[in-house]
């Protein structure tokens, strides 16, 4: 039996949406860069040490002393390692896609949670995106939007959208019951169901969500170094393809750190106010 | 023309009187993938589990019919899985009946089309839930006026509300706290307070305090009667406990499996059962039958010989504050019962065998006899029935009080006592100490 042509089927598609489509995916490329861009402005364009004073007033506001100390020392390392534009642009390409992805993702995640057919639907394809090697999701990126920061925001919010949806779906199908019951008997239309009962109470679920949407643009985002998304995964690239262990060494410490200041402040955000509700249990 | 149009107006003003405030009849519901398959066969008679293996359809209710009158309590009690709650939630629609006439206040409730519905929810009943239900993400206050808020109600009117429906369940002083922070009792209240702010006629309570431990439901309860008894509203009241029941309702409904068994006033339902089901609920019948003596028995205190003597009786009665011990060899077969004046007489003559005094005049049963058949010997004994199994090994005693316990309610034909005013009219000259023996 001859071999099934799934490969250069793949290719005639994405040939055919780049000559049919190709409108779509110049607005697409204008949308992102403008965010990116002016993301990229208010990050660098303040001195460096009044950014970091405000990421910590941040992670102290949110998250208590002990992150807030970190933020502080953490983020003047990356700055006397020479990161902090680097670790900027990372910063504002995770931001960008995340924003894209929960702009996507909360919608697509209340619809599955709503309607059994699009969950049955979305379930499939969210465990596909999931199992995906990271890497194949730069190929179509490429393809569509051509080598740059697009097409990295792109591949990376498509490979952060799956805990998005996923959570956001959970969270609003775990309201209990009575919670529900007691909304809709009290005379609630399907819209003050949703934004009065189901999703305050399914906040924390979707919060912690948002948080591995991020952890995972993160992750991603430094992978786009390869198709020369800049921030730090080109650093640490650099220090892959010219051998230059210091360079990739340092760009890693700068991603850790960055990696953990998102995870903790955004994990406070969900965890919140579930512990002042819980505090007397 | 004219003559029609009179008949109609008497007709109206006839039906508005004899009216009920709730009005169900012919009301089914059926879950499954295809409800419409399953009339014919209820019509034929087939049990719900017949139907289940059938048609994959469960009957949750099968043409339930009842009517409450304007400011009565009506209790619907069932055990789990009667449909109990599946009617109180087609009331107000949240669950769609499949079929049946639902009127409230003369209003087709399965005919309202969604706003109406809504404005039926926000103005006419609201409900009150086992498990709360309350948003943890509000205040108390802001819980409460819920209702008020969703159907559109301005900030200061529906604030003033919702704090005087809180007074009224005395929760005053608790409307910035947070459903999380309160007791399960205090929550139920808070619940009741979100149902009485927007002041409907009608209040579900769908075992409204079945979630809260024995005292606290009892001062509910009482609470709640309180209420009724100044605010006289039409309440629907599920639970699966009878003597709630009978405590808060004016009429009870009993069902089983989707079907109103009985409708009547608690004496009704006490004194007239209408089948079987409902004896067995009213009465606890078959429990006495069907539990064996050991599932009622208690570990007595003992001592074994030959190795414990009358010390150590003494010792164990004195701790235990009792005045007997039972007594088992190593093999821990019966021998008997020790009293404590005697083991105290031998203690002090320094004799170590306790076998010469033990009291051997009890009544032994079988681990598997029913409690029922106890119940006649428990009543004369003097001592409790010592359980042994065939090896003559104490397992347990069952006394009177634990037997009494059982039995209570069950319907045995009471010969044994005659009602004291028969006995003063049929001769005065009877005394007391004739009845007591009588």
């Amino acid at each position: 039996m001859d071999k099934i042509e799934i490969g250069k089927g793949f290719e005639g598609i994405i040939d055919w949406m780049r000559d049919h489509w190709g409108i779509i995916f110049d607005g697409i490329v204008t949308g992102v860069e403008a965010i990116l861009s002016s993301l990229v402005w208010v990050l660098q364009g303040p001195p460096a040490l009044v950014m970091i004073l405000l990421f910590t007033a941040l992670a102290w506001r949110v998250s208590g002393k002990a992150v807030a100390g970190f933020t502080l020392i953490g983020f003047l390392l990356i700055h006397n390692l020479g990161f902090w534009d680097p670790t900027m642009d990372t910063l504002a390409l995770v931001i960008t896609a995340v924003f894209i992805s929960l702009l996507i993702g909360i919608p697509l995640g209340i619809w599955s949670a709503k309607n059994d057919t699009v969950n049955r639907i979305a379930r499939p394809a969210l465990d596909f995106m999931q199992t995906l090697p990271a890497f194949v999701y730069l190929i179509p990126a490429v393809l569509f939007f051509q080598l740059g920061a697009v097409p990295g925001v792109i591949a990376t919010l498509i490979f952060s959208l799956p805990p998005c949806v996923r959570f956001t779906s959970l969270g609003i199908r775990q309201v209990p019951h009575d919670i529900r019951d007691a909304a809709i008997s009290f005379g609630s239309n399907p819209k003050q169901l949703l934004f009065k009962a189901e999703l305050p109470v399914a906040l924390p679920t979707i919060m912690a969500g948002v948080n591995q949407t991020i952890m995972l643009a993160l992750s991603m985002v430094v992978i786009c170094g390869m198709i020369g998304a800049g921030g730090l995964g080109n650093e640490v690239l650099k220090g892959i393809t010219q051998m230059k262990i210091d360079l990739g060494f340092e760009a890693g410490i700068c991603i850790v750190i960055l990696a953990i200041f998102l995870d903790r402040v955004t994990q406070e955000l969900g965890g919140s106010r579930k512990n002042e509700n819980s505090k007397k249990h | 023309m004219n003559g029609k149009g009179a008949l109609t107006l008497t007709l109206v003003i006839i039906s508005n009187k004899i009216m009920s405030f709730i009005k169900i009849k012919g009301l089914y519901k059926i879950f499954g993938p295809d409800p419409k398959r399953v009339f014919p066969l209820l019509e034929k008679g087939l049990s719900k589990s017949a139907i289940l293996e059938k048609t994959g359809c469960t009957v949750g209710i099968n043409n339930a019919s009842f009517e409450v009158e304007k400011g009565e309590v009506f209790v619907v009690m069932g055990l789990s899985g009667s449909g109990k709650s599946t009617v109180i939630r087609c009331l107000n629609r949240l669950i769609e009946p499949t079929r049946g006439v639902i009127e409230i206040d003369g209003k087709d409730v399965m005919k309202m089309n969604p706003a109406s519905l809504l404005e039926c929810r926000r103005k006419t009943m609201s409900m009150v839930f086992q498990h709360f239900g309350l948003l943890p993400h509000r205040s108390i206050v802001r819980n409460v006026e819920y209702g008020l808020e969703v159907a559109g109600v301005d900030v200061e009117t529906r604030r003033a509300k919702a704090l005087s429906a809180l007074e009224l369940v005395g929760l005053k002083g608790y409307e910035d706290q947070f459903p999380g922070e309160l007791s399960g009792g205090m929550q139920q209240r808070v619940g009741l307070a979100r149902a009485l702010a927007s002041d409907p006629e009608i209040l579900l309570m769908d075992e409204a305090f079945s979630a809260l431990d024995p005292l606290i439901r009892a001062n509910m309860q009482d609470e709640l009667l309180e209420l009724q008894a100044s605010m006289r509203k039409t309440i629907v009241f599920i639970t699966h406990d009878l003597d709630e029941a009978l405590k808060i309702g004016d009429r009870i409904a009993i069902m089983k499996d989707g079907e109103v068994k009985q409708i009547g006033t608690p004496e009704d339902i006490l004194t007239d059962p209408a089948d079987e089901y409902v004896r067995a609920f009213v009465q606890n019948v078959d429990k006495s039958k069907v539990m064996s003596a050991a599932s009622i028995m208690r570990k007595p205190q003992t001592i074994t010989i030959p190795k414990d003597g009358p010390h150590v009786a003494v010792r164990a009665m004195e701790k235990a504050g009792s005045s007997s011990i039972y007594v088992v060899d190593a093999d821990r077969k019966f021998q008997g019962l020790l009293m404590i004046e005697d083991a105290v007489a031998l203690e002090k003559k320094g004799i170590r065998d306790v076998r010469a005094v033990l009291y051997t005049e009890l009544y032994a049963a079988d681990p598997d006899t029913p409690v029922a058949d106890l119940l006649s010997r428990a009543m004369t004994a003097k001592y409790p029935i010592s359980i042994l199994d065939d090896q003559c090994r104490l397992k347990g005693i069952v006394d009177r009080a634990t037997v009494l316990a059982e039995v209570v309610g069950e319907d045995h034909e009471d010969t044994s006592t005659v009602p004291l005013e028969r006995l003063l009219s049929e001769s005065q000259k009877v005394d007391l100490e004739e009845i007591n023996h009588g």
